[in-house]
């Protein structure tokens, strides 16, 4: 959180990252994150070829759902303090669906000279349908 | 396609890349992220001694690779899917560094797929090293390639 300065010693193993929302991402969104990210598979904009690839539409970027989920992190510890981020994309996201992120903190530990913590991320539809499993590592500042 | 193993530890060609705080607002808003580290220089000076680049910025590094910085099985993009994407940092990567960039395949394997067919998944790594020589980061990225059209 910029400007906030979270503390090693005030995260509890179990803490819930607070959630992010996307909602209802639109074809736009996918050209956007296209042009932002130099991804342009045709199947995430090209109806034509979407169709042709045997799938009812275009579907959002495994990595423009990941870049939501990225801020459930980033919210909670600050960029900057971030050490590591996986994700593992188990359901597509279609136009009209929410990606609902969400996070918790599994484990306090010490490693390379720094206080971390490392934890859980999940990207959910508005169905409940898992879009990404993940994980993240940060580093925090300690008050001793 | 037929599983080549020959492509495990085959190495792209560098590739030099500048994060460029321009190409970081773009992306922050294609995230959706409005965090003023993205946007705001003098708060991000002040903050955290620079633009930070987001968390997943660096697969911006296509723009830089003119193709033959990747390195590839010969995958069928109509059956090909992300599987799986991680990053390290070790250093800040801030706008205005030049970031030099090496890609090579770390494992390539089949699998059956649940719905019949072969899966063919390619695991490559990149190293990312700033104008200091440090190494900032690693991107880690699984690919699969589905033995028929994909679906849910």
């Amino acid at each position: 959180m910029p400007g906030v300065t979270r503390f090693w010693e005030d995260v509890k193993e179990g803490d819930a990252l607070p959630e992010v929302r996307a909602e209802k991402l639109t074809r736009t969104d996918f050209v956007r994150y296209a042009g932002a990210s130099g991804d342009f598979n045709p199947i995430h904009h090209d109806q034509t070829f979407a169709e042709a690839s045997g799938n009812p539409t275009v579907f959002a970027m495994g990595m423009l759902s990941a870049g939501i989920v990225s801020r459930a992190v980033t919210g909670f510890v600050g960029r900057p303090n971030v050490r590591g981020f996986k994700v593992r994309f188990l359901t597509r996201a279609w136009p009209g669906d929410d990606v609902i992120c969400r996070g918790t903190v599994t484990r306090k530990y010490e490693e390379a000279g720094e206080k971390r913590i490392s934890g859980d991320l999940a990207a959910v539809n508005q169905k409940g349908e898992v879009l990404i499993a993940g994980g993240f590592v940060a580093a925090l500042p300690s008050r001793s | 396609m037929a599983i080549d193993r020959s492509y495990i530890g085959r190495q792209g060609k560098p590739v030099t890349m500048r994060v460029e705080w321009g190409k970081i607002r773009e992306f922050a808003r294609a995230i959706k992220d409005d965090d003023p580290l993205y946007f705001d220089e003098q708060h991000a000076r002040t903050e955290a001694g620079g633009v930070w680049a987001p968390v997943t910025f660096l697969q911006t590094l296509r723009f830089w690779d003119d193709g033959r910085g990747s390195v590839r099985p010969p995958f069928d993009l109509k059956r090909t899917l992300h599987g799986e994407q991680e990053y390290e940092f070790f250093k800040p990567v801030l706008a205005g560094d030049t970031l030099t960039a090496v890609s090579r395949i770390v494992d390539l394997y089949e699998k059956p797929g649940k719905r019949g067919g072969t899966m063919t998944f390619c695991v490559t790594e990149t190293d990312f090293t700033n104008q200091r020589g440090e190494v900032v980061a690693r991107a880690r990225q699984v690919g699969i390639e589905t033995g028929q059209v994909v679906k849910d």
